[in-house]
């Protein structure tokens, strides 16, 4: 059996080092803590409407990782129809880690991937279960 | 005669996290932005058509725009057109990379060589049309101005 993956849609954004930060903890997420259990998603096929995008993401369990304030993976999943979903606001982490000043949008300082991993960290738990829901399923 | 704001380029990566393409589009319009055309460009935040983003849907109305998209499905195009207006010129990266001869560009997370080479001549591209639109705009305001001045 195949085991379907806990969608992850990241902010797309590429004026500000946060959107970034969120790529890039989608990246984290999906390939390094949850290989096999979650996957990225672009934003852009969810705003587009794309039908097998929508498919994959309607009724389910996922997590927005979003740069601003404006939230556009998470109004992205919901306009699709997604079930439960996880919001990963990487300016609230940033407010969690003081310490770490991102910077870059093309390529991230240090503290930009810092800041990513700990972010992912934040969806681990919810991948977790919605992986579990998906195997009872 | 006043000093006019100048009308600038917006520029709309699909962005599309799933693609090594998609990531060849956000470095390259930042490349633009930053390095090539930092004087005449502005990037446009794609989802925020889809979330209300007024600025947005107002600027690609009244001025031109350039979509820069990963792959055939085209988003950042059809979504403009869709929420906006039709963008003044579409770039699909895939067509580049088989007009450049690109093999494997790496992945959605890191190019390899390939990719940023790709990503460098998508950049070339965006400026070409960038220079293109703006030639064509300043020919327009004189043109303009000529009739102006006419009876």
């Amino acid at each position: 059996m195949t085991r379907r993956l806990v969608p992850v849609v990241p902010c797309s954004g590429i004026g500000k080092s946060l959107g970034a930060v969120a790529r890039e903890a989608a990246y984290v997420l999906a390939e390094d803590l949850r290989p096999g259990k979650a996957g990225v998603v672009a934003l852009s096929l969810l705003v587009l409407g794309d039908s097998d995008t929508r498919a994959a993401v309607a009724g389910r369990a996922a997590v927005a990782i979003d740069g601003c304030k404006l939230e556009c993976a998470a109004k992205g999943l919901g306009a699709s129809g997604a079930g439960r979903v996880c919001k990963v606001a990487v300016f609230d982490v940033v407010r969690r880690h003081r310490g770490l000043k991102p910077e870059g949008v093309t390529d991230l300082n240090d503290d930009g991937l810092k800041l990513a991993r700990a972010a992912a960290e934040e969806a681990l738990k919810f991948v977790d279960e919605a992986a579990g829901e998906d195997d009872d399923a | 005669m006043p000093n006019l704001p100048k009308r600038k380029v917006g520029l709309i990566a699909c962005s599309g996290e799933e693609l090594a393409e998609g990531t060849v589009t956000r470095r390259a319009v930042r490349k633009v932005l930053e390095t090539l055309r930092p004087d005449d460009t502005v990037t446009l935040c794609l989802p925020l058509f889809l979330a209300g983003g007024a600025g947005e849907r107002t600027f690609a109305q009244h001025y031109p725009t350039i979509a820069v998209d990963g792959c055939q499905k085209r988003c950042a195009a059809l979504a403009t057109e869709k929420y906006s207006a039709k963008p003044a010129a579409s770039i699909v990266v895939s067509a580049i990379a088989a007009d450049i001869g690109c093999g494997y560009i790496g992945t959605a997370r890191r190019l390899n060589k390939d990719g940023n080479r790709l990503a460098d001549a998508v950049a070339e591209r965006i400026a070409a049309e960038t220079d293109r639109l703006r030639k064509g705009e300043s020919r327009a305001s004189a043109e303009g101005a000529g009739r102006e001045r006419g009876p």
